[in-house]
Parts: C-alpha cells; sequence; structure tokens
C-alpha cells in the first residue's frame, strides 16, 4: 500500500523498447490463448466429437448388424457418407462453437476490452476467424477419420470392402471435417453480423438443417432446382461418394456453393465488426 | 496527452456528446466530471475509438488512438470493470491481452503482483468480488506502462482501503509524468485527487479549470449569524442587498454580503452578535448547483415537485468561465 505512493510501479521491471507494430501476429497469439483458456470452447468441440462420432457409430453398428441385404447390395450403397452420418448432429455443435466464438466476446463485454487493446479492428478479425477455422479443421479431422475408422469396420465385418483407398472414400472423409469447419466459419460469419450468441446459434442451425426440412415441402419440381443449392446440400456433396447427376451437385463444386454462403456471411461481418460501434 | 476538439456523438435522437473541445495535459490528474448521462462514458469510449465520433476528432499525443504502434504502450484503461470474459483465469486474461501488444509473458505476474491478485491468478474472474475486479481491470490498463490513463468510475462500489489504494495509484502515475483521466460523478473523489477539472453536463463543457479556480468561482460564500434581533438585522441586510435566510429561531444564512459589512452593519445599529462564522459551500453544492439543469433524470421527493432549475446561475456561470478562456 505504501509503495504505491512513492513509486506507481513499484516492482515491475521496465519493458523492452518496442519494435514494429501491433498486429496480425500478437492478435494471433491473443486469439489462441482467448480460445484454449476458455472451458466453454473445450466443452463445446468435446461435444462435438463425442455427439458426431457416438452417433455415427451407433447407427452403423445397428444397421450392419440390423440389415439383412446382401453385401453386393449394399455395396452399391453410400457406405462411406453412412459411416459420416453424424456429421449431421456434428455441424450443429460447430456452429455453436463459432458463433460462441465472437458472440461470447459481445455478451460479456470482453469485446471493449480487445478493442482497446488492440483498437486496428480488421486484424483482431481475421486473427480470431483463423483460429476458429483452424481450430474446428482439425477437431472436424479428428472426427471425420474416427467415425469412418470405426465404422467402416462394421461393414467390413459383413465381408464389403471399405477402406479409405475406395474410391472417393478418402476425398469424403477430409471433406467431412472440411464441411464442419465450414459450419463453424459460416455461425462465425452470423455471429459478427447478429452479436447475439442465441440468434447466432438460431440462425445457423435454420440455416443448415431447418431450411433443408423445410424445403421438402415444396413441390417435387422446384425441390429440383432448389435444393441442391441449400448450404447442407451443397456442402453436403463433400463428404459423400456418390452424387444424382441433374439432382446434386458434384463434391467440390457443392463445398464450392457452401464456402461461397460462409464467405458472404464472413465478408458482411467483417464489415460490419469494423464500422459498427463497439 | 489527449486532445479532443468539437468532438460531438449521436445515438439516434440524442445528443450524447456535444461539440466537446478539451486537453488533458500529463503529469497532473485530470478529473472528468458530469451528473449521470453526462456524457463521460461516451467521450472515453470516443477517445478510445470504441465509437466513432459523428464530428469532431480526439487525437492522444497527436495520433488517432487506432494509428498508435503499440496501443498498450501508449493507453492504459479501465472503462469498465466487468467488460472481461468471465470464464477465463485472471492470468490467462492479462497474457491475452498482453500478447496483443507483443508485451513479455512476464509481465502478467508482474501486474498481477502490484495489484495483489497473485493468489488468484488461476481463478477464473467470473467469482471475483467489485474490488477483485477492478483491480484486475487496473493491472490490464498497467500491462504496457503506458503514458495515458483513463479510469471510468474507478471507486464505484470499492471499500475504503480500495479507494485510497486508487487514488494514491493515479497520484503517483501522474507525478510520473502520465497523463491521468479520471471521470466521476462526484465531486467529493475529485476534490482529493485531481488538479484539474473538465465538467460536462449533457454532452457540454461547463467547465475547464484547476480545482482551486473551480472553487473560487463556484462556491459563494455564506455567513450564519447568530443574534437575537434576527429580523431586525434581516431587513437592514436585505437593504443592502443581500439575501438572508432565517436559520432557526435566532440565526440567519446571509449571502451576497461580506463577513466584515455584515459584523459592522450589527455594530452600527447596536445589535448584539452571539456568532458570526463563514460558511464555505462544498464543491459537492457547486457541482450540483452548476449541473443540475443537466441532469439527465430527476428524481422527484413525494409530495414535492422536482426542483427547478437555477437557468440564470449556470449561464452566470457559463459565462465567468467564457471570459476566462477569451
Amino acid at each position: 500500500m505504501t509503495t504505491a505512493t512513492t513509486s506507481a510501479l513499484g516492482g515491475l521491471t521496465s519493458l523492452p523498447p518496442a519494435s514494429g507494430r501491433a498486429g496480425f501476429g500478437g492478435a494471433l497469439r491473443s486469439e489462441w490463448t482467448k480460445i484454449r483458456s476458455l472451458r466453454s470452447t473445450m466443452w463445446t468441440l468435446g461435444c462435438a466429437i463425442v455427439v458426431t462420432i457416438g452417433l455415427g457409430v451407433l447407427a452403423n453398428w445397428g444397421r450392419a448388424h440390423g440389415d439383412d441385404a446382401s453385401a453386393a447390395r449394399l455395396a452399391q450403397e453410400d457406405l462411406t457418407q453412412r459411416t459420416l452420418f453424424g456429421i449431421i448432429f456434428g455441424q450443429l455443435v460447430m456452429v455453436v462453437f463459432g458463433a460462441l466464438a465472437i458472440t461470447g466476446e459481445y455478451a460479456t463485454g470482453m469485446i471493449r476490452t480487445s478493442l482497446t487493446v488492440q483498437p486496428r479492428r480488421a486484424p483482431v478479425f481475421w486473427a480470431k476467424l483463423l483460429v476458429v477455422t483452424a481450430l474446428a479443421f482439425v477437431v472436424g479431422e479428428i472426427i471425420s477419420f474416427t467415425s469412418f475408422l470405426i465404422s467402416s469396420s462394421f461393414w467390413r465385418a459383413k465381408g464389403i470392402s471399405l477402406s479409405l483407398s475406395s474410391p472417393h472414400a478418402m476425398q469424403a472423409v477430409v471433406g467431412g471435417g472440411l464441411y464442419l469447419a465450414g459450419s463453424a466459419v459460416l455461425a462465425f460469419g452470423l455471429g459478427a453480423i447478429l452479436r447475439h450468441t442465441a440468434g447466432a446459434i438460431t440462425a445457423g442451425v435454420g440455416l443448415l438443417f431447418v431450411a433443408t426440412i423445410l424445403a421438402n415441402f415444396l413441390p417435387q419440381t422446384w425441390q429440383n432446382h432448389f435444393d441442391k443449392w441449400l448450404p447442407f446440400n451443397s456442402g453436403g456433396q463433400v463428404w459423400a461418394t456418390q452424387h444424382v447427376v441433374g439432382t446434386d451437385l458434384g463434391a467440390w463444386s457443392g463445398f464450392l456453393v457452401f464456402m461461397i454462403y460462409g464467405a458472404v456471411f464472413v465478408a458482411l461481418g467483417s464489415y460490419l465488426f469494423r464500422k459498427r460501434d463497439a | 496527452m489527449i486532445e479532443a476538439i468539437g468532438l460531438t456523438k449521436r445515438y439516434g435522437e440524442r445528443l450524447a456528446v456535444d461539440d466537446l473541445s478539451f486537453t488533458v495535459k500529463p503529469g497532473q490528474v485530470t478529473g472528468f466530471l458530469g451528473p449521470n448521462g453526462a456524457g463521460k462514458s461516451t467521450t472515453m469510449r470516443l477517445i478510445l475509438g470504441l465509437d466513432a465520433p459523428t464530428s469532431g476528432a480526439v487525437t492522444i499525443d497527436g495520433k488517432p488512438f487506432a494509428k498508435v504502434a503499440h496501443p498498450m504502450r501508449e493507453v492504459g484503461a479501465l472503462l469498465d470493470a466487468k467488460a472481461i470474459h468471465g470464464g477465463r483465469s485472471a492470468h490467462n486474461h492479462l497474457l491475452c491481452l498482453a500478447q496483443t501488444n507483443n508485451l513479455p509473458a512476464s509481465r502478467v505476474g508482474e501486474v498481477l503482483d502490484l495489484v495483489g491478485l497473485r493468489e488468484v491468478a488461476k481463478k477464473r474472474s467470473k467469482g471475483f468480488s467489485l474490488g477483485m475486479g477492478q483491480r484486475l481491470g487496473i493491472a490490464a490498463a498497467l500491462l504496457g506502462d503506458p503514458k495515458v490513463l483513463m479510469f471510468d468510475e474507478p471507486v464505484n462500489g470499492l471499500d475504503p482501503e480500495g479507494i485510497l489504494w486508487i487514488r494514491n495509484l493515479m497520484k503517483a502515475l501522474a507525478e510520473e509524468g502520465r497523463t491521468v483521466f479520471v471521470s466521476s460523478h462526484l465531486m467529493s473523489e475529485m476534490e482529493n485527487t485531481a488538479e484539474h477539472l473538465i465538467v460536462i453536463g449533457r454532452g457540454r463543457l461547463v467547465a475547464d479549470c484547476t480545482v482551486q479556480e473551480f472553487i473560487d468561482q463556484n462556491s459563494e460564500l455564506t455567513i450564519r449569524v447568530r443574534t437575537p434581533e434576527r429580523d431586525r438585522l434581516a431587513a437592514l441586510v436585505q437593504a443592502k442587498g443581500a439575501a438572508a435566510a432565517h436559520d432557526g429561531d435566532d440565526a440567519l444564512r446571509i449571502t451576497r454580503l461580506g463577513m466584515t459589512e455584515v459584523g459592522d452593519l450589527a455594530f452600527d445599529n447596536g445589535i448584539r452578535v452571539h456568532e458570526l462564522s463563514p460558511i464555505q459551500a462544498s464543491l459537492e453544492q457547486a457541482f450540483m448547483e452548476l449541473t443540475k439543469d443537466s441532469v439527465e433524470y430527476h428524481a422527484a421527493v413525494p409530495g414535492q415537485a422536482p426542483a427547478p432549475a437555477d437557468a440564470a446561475q449556470i449561464n452566470a456561470a457559463l459565462a465567468t468561465r467564457q471570459g476566462d478562456r477569451s
């Protein structure tokens, strides 16, 4: 208490002289610290892993044991996609992860502190997005590969040849991780636009999940033209090995459409992040 | 040094900050005073670039804040101690801030020691008391050894020990040649800490002067006289143009007349005086007088109409101040 009156910062060693400019590198390290130091992010990602792999394994085990169809008939189906079935639910958890990474700062008020220590907003935004994307990608690939490796063994036990070297299997399994990362990016963009956790998650789930369900109520002729452009249907092609010509987009063209959705939300989000009062 | 020129911020219909120009100089504590809702926090947000001004500009050592190479080495700010993610530990919170400006990680432990939070460094800040949160905010502000420090209502909700600590810290930081800009809605707080005052009301500059000048200009001398002939003395001073108000059965409070004049007047008229004493209006009163028409929300006393604003007095105060500046 008394030291404060003699020297305000007594006990502090003086800082090394500054060089350069605080920018993207520092922002990147900071965003990594932010994301790894929160239990909520860790819980969300852990949840994504358990839900996606768990549901996929459960469903494939059940089908593989209960299905009386011949191995030859089953081999005609897109079993690779079936091993990745859990992604349908995993994407929702990834939406929560991507949205929370940015809306959490608004909900707590941390954003004001973040932008006070680094008033240049572009590096803050892009560093945050990069960290979220990279982490979602790594976790997504872990999920995708684990799901496939476990579930494909059930089908192999039935005498069906299914491995990473099966036709298009590698593309679909890598694609599963890409799709999950893409879901997080899309939600991040929505989060930057809406700045509200519940709003961003609702919008993300609505776009990926509800829109797909609602589209089923459209007249069949419309569906043929409209369905394939929906985020889930376009992005979903990247973790499938079979595409219906005319009805579906291809694996990579579908993923490109999915990426365009994400890019539009991220671009709008970054513009608003820089322009709006924090 | 902080320089604001014609700073204006409009939120929809509401003009939160209205053509504000001022300079906050290094080496002293500058108090930023105004009633709740006067625009103090908004002004601080404008300085930091959290909000963009509708018009006008503000610079820190001649540069807009966003252009500063290492923002944390230039400005340390505590606007809202709750503006942190409660799920993060104190240590990790400070670490993620330090990393943005490439500050050494060792600095985190040092500032935690300085503010006395070493013991709880690994605890999530969610469970912190108001005082601990405030200390964490101050630790964050000091991380970059900044030249300019800004605190928004730093003593709100603190215990007396915490208040004393912050006061001493602010004074010591100013003595080291730093710019210290601290807001408060309590004049009494500023009386003890600040040397210079910037007073605003409804977003507009009301006074920009030293604390002493503020006292001299804004507190009117009141004289208390105790006398058995209360009413006769009241009539006599009123005839001289002074104002006299009853203060109990045997005393008067006289304004607009000097102590000597009152004493002489009583002696010349053979009035016995039992007490003759000056009452200096407190700075708090002066501040309330000065800003009462700019208070956003008046509390009504039940059974009484809200106090009418004394427009004449504020105009007079404004005129004096403008005279000083020209």
